[in-house]
């Protein structure tokens, strides 16, 4: 296991450093030798990563690889085997959580109406009277969804459910938004839609983690990218570095089609 | 349109739950824990509401079988006992769950078969005779088995016929272990012999060509008894209103009305009360 | 087959004639069953709901729990009732037995088993599908539980229709706390047992045919509440 081919170790050696010295934002998540492990086996395998605010991380890597299992971890939706995350320097707790949302690859909608959902998550996080009122409208309007609000979520298209989940996230105003590939099974004028709704949140200053196998949207979207094999990172970097020259085995072979069979871990 | 068939079904609601509530509505009740020939036969129908107009005293019959009407009376569970089992009863009230116990009416047991008579017991007066001449044959006897007044008055016969019926249960002796109705239609479906009180017999409504086979033996004499249950023992029994009744019951009255009722006919409860105020 | 079409010749008749006794009896079954269909829901449709989506220590054994009780033979539920509310029992002193109260109390017990551990089922599955986006908003088990309960109201309907068949056409606990009292505790299923008991099976037959008759109206009415509603709210 410890045999590792990658050309790269977990986590890239320049990586910290080198984002350290750009200006270097306030780092709102970091991981710590994050470890998973299910079934007797290990999925997520000591990742050390850092998130830092304001900016647009990718995660990419084969199917399989814990990119989805990552973002769970780093939201805090299952708990570390090993390791710890780390919000803001701080163990990740209720209040960290709170300044988080994150938007899943089949959009849950809840059986009720579009603007239903937008109130239920808004009032389980707080919000009351109008507040919420506000934030609902405000919400449909990102989405484009205003004409839509009393339809049943479960009805919209699979490009408005998305887009009605984006926009459900973003209403409690989160410090950063995990998605978990959210446009893999939408076509492109829905993949537009969406993209066009996340470089609005980040334009709002919201940090966006999301996972993705598509190299474009990747490009399109990203700032930073975490590549994954095996459970493990990679490589990281710039995503225009990593995905022109990447250094990694896995990473290029992924790029170049080619299926990478490797699982030393 | 959800609005519509709500409303619907707050209608239909009211019209359920806002009937009124008998069980509230009249307070003054007893229980009569009884059986279910006199129940069945039709005779409370015909003479509660001749007590009822003269005392404005609901009685409410549980009609089961003897054996049970006692644990349930036993367990102070009933005003007033009204049961066919002498021995029984007589043993209720040593025990010191009844006050006392009056004769009251009495009818007869009679033993029914079916058309074609396997055991030929047609037309025997004897009842011992008779059920020794079945267990003999190859025909079933269906009973009660299940301690009512008719199952035991039963077991004494086949005691006195010397037949081990507990040896030939499961054979062609057949315990069903339910009401007197429910053994009639087994004993039908079987093709069995069995026995039953004339009244619930006449009243009976499934006879499917069974025919009385036995009948007119002393022995069938089937005597019924009334008693109310010990306030003593049991505080929660209504015993004036309790009393009342029995009185009734003893009364001239009441044993007129038991004496008025007919099925078919034919007289099927005779009046045998001792003390007639 | 001819006493069949006599039966329901006879069924006919006593639903036409609009019979007074027969619709006392109805009105009876229908109060108790839907008041104790009511009852089991109010309690069992909470549990069911907690025990489908909340995690507890003993969680699977409350889930087995409630199968096993699905099962509970009405006789049994019926002596049960019957020695806690008989004179000497612990609740004789409220005077219950042998009352429509008796009864309704018998069926609750009955039916919130079968509510609860449908209702366990349904909100089970639909919390696969919310655990997540539960978890990421944090939702509280109480908000779970009611919002688990309010999105599947339209299903949990079928859970009321089931409990409402399974006490409607039960007749071993009402008979033993009720005591099948004319005019008091008398009701349809216990009525059809008195008629077959006196062996007149063509009335009892025919008052068989008046209790499908109900089942069907009461769940065709709950059908089309449902699909009315459903269709008001996902137009």
């Amino acid at each position: 296991m410890l045999e590792t081919e990658f050309n790269v170790r977990s986590p890239a050696p320049g990586w910290r450093e080198e984002t350290q010295r750009a200006a270097s934002p306030e780092v709102l998540l970091e991981t710590r030798a994050l470890c998973f492990d299910a079934g007797g086996r290990r999925l997520i395998d000591r990742i050390d990563i850092d998130i830092r605010a304001g900016r647009r991380t990718m995660i990419m890597g084969a199917n399989g690889t814990g990119k989805s299992l990552l973002l769970r971890l780093l939201h805090g939706l299952i708990p570390p085997t090993r390791g710890e995350v780390l919000w803001r320097g701080r163990p990740l707790d209720r209040g960290g959580r709170h300044a988080q949302a994150m938007v899943f690859q089949r959009p849950v909608m809840l059986r009720r109406s579009a603007i239903a959902n937008l109130r239920f998550a808004l009032a389980v996080r707080g919000f009351t009277g109008s507040e919420r009122t506000t934030r609902e409208t405000e919400a449909l309007q990102r989405a484009q969804l205003e004409g839509l609000a009393a339809r049943q979520a479960r009805v919209l298209s699979a490009g408005e459910q998305q887009r009605l989940a984006v926009a459900r996230a973003l209403s409690c105003a989160p410090r950063i938004l995990f998605l978990d590939e959210p446009t893999a099974s939408l076509d492109p004028v829905s993949t537009h839609a969406v993209e066009q709704l996340i470089r609005e949140a980040h334009a709002d200053g919201v940090t966006i983690v999301l996972a993705t196998h598509d190299v474009g949207q990747a490009r399109r979207l990203g700032d930073d990218l975490v590549f994954m094999h095996a459970g493990r990172v990679v490589e990281t970097g710039r995503v225009s570095d990593v995905l022109n020259a990447p250094r990694s085995e896995a990473a290029r072979a992924w790029l170049e089609g080619r299926l990478y069979l490797d699982s030393s871990s | 349109m959800t609005r519509r068939t709500l409303l619907g079904l707050a209608v239909a609601a009211v019209a359920i739950f806002g009937q009124s509530d008998r069980s509230s509505a009249t307070e003054k009740f007893i229980v009569v824990q009884s059986t279910t020939s006199t129940d069945h036969s039709g005779l409370f129908d015909r003479i509660l509401p001749v007590f009822q107009e003269k005392t404005g005293i609901e009685v409410r019959v549980v009609a089961v079988g003897t054996g049970q009407a006692i644990k349930n009376a036993a367990n102070g569970d009933g005003d007033v006992l009204f049961v066919h089992d002498r021995d029984a009863e007589n043993e209720f009230v040593a025990d010191g769950h009844g006050v006392s116990r009056a004769d009251v009416m009495y009818n007869d047991f009679i033993i029914v078969g079916p058309p074609a008579d396997p055991a030929g017991v047609a037309g025997a007066t004897d009842a011992v005779v008779a059920l020794s001449r079945i267990a003999d044959s190859d025909a079933l006897f269906a009973s009660r088995g299940d301690d009512s007044g008719t199952h035991k008055a039963e077991l004494r016969l086949w005691r006195q016929a010397g037949v081990d019926v507990v040896a030939a249960s499961g054979s062609w002796y057949r315990e069903t272990g339910s009401g007197m109705g429910a053994t009639l239609n087994t004993a039908i479906g079987l093709g069995a012999y069995s026995m039953v009180d004339r009244a619930t017999w006449i009243s009976f409504g499934n006879k499917h060509g069974y025919r009385v086979m036995v009948e007119g033996d002393p022995r069938f004499f089937n005597q019924y008894g009334i008693i109310l249950v010990n306030p003593d023992k049991h505080p929660r029994v209504k015993a004036k209103w309790g009393q009342q009744f029995v009185d009734w019951v003893l009364s001239s009255d009441g044993q007129t009305a038991i004496a008025s009722y007919k099925l078919d006919g034919r007289q099927v409860f005779f009046p045998n009360a001792r003390r007639v105020p | 087959m001819s006493s069949f079409l006599a039966s329901l010749g006879e069924a006919v008749g006593l639903i036409v004639t609009g019979d007074p006794d027969l619709l006392e009896i109805i009105g009876l079954s229908l109060r108790v069953t839907l008041t104790a269909v009511a009852a089991a829901c109010v309690i069992g449709l909470p549990i069911g709901a907690v025990v489908g989506a909340l995690r507890f220590p003993g969680r699977s054994l409350a889930g087995v729990i409630l199968n096993s009780l699905m099962g509970l033979p009405p006789v049994v539920v019926g002596l049960m009732v019957y020695m806690a509310l008989s004179a000497g029992g612990p609740l004789g002193p409220l005077g219950l037995l042998y009352t429509p109260t008796a009864m309704i109390i018998a069926q609750t017990i009955l039916v919130t088993p079968i509510v609860a551990a449908l209702t366990k089922q349904i909100v089970e599955d639909l919390h696969a599908d919310y655990a997540e986006q539960f978890a990421s908003l944090e939702v509280g088990p109480f908000d779970r539980v009611v919002a688990l309960l309010w999105d599947a109201r339209f299903s949990l309907m079928t859970v009321a229709l089931a409990g409402f068949g399974r006490a409607v056409a039960e007749v071993g606990a009402v008979i033993m706390v009720g005591g099948n009292i004319n005019h008091v505790t008398r009701v349809m299923t216990t009525t059809i047992a008195l008629e077959t008991s006196k062996g007149n099976l063509e009335v009892a037959l025919a008052l068989g045919v008046v209790l499908l008759t109900i089942a069907l109206i009461v769940n065709g009415a709950v059908m089309t509440f449902r699909a009315t509603a459903a269709r008001v709210t996902y137009a």
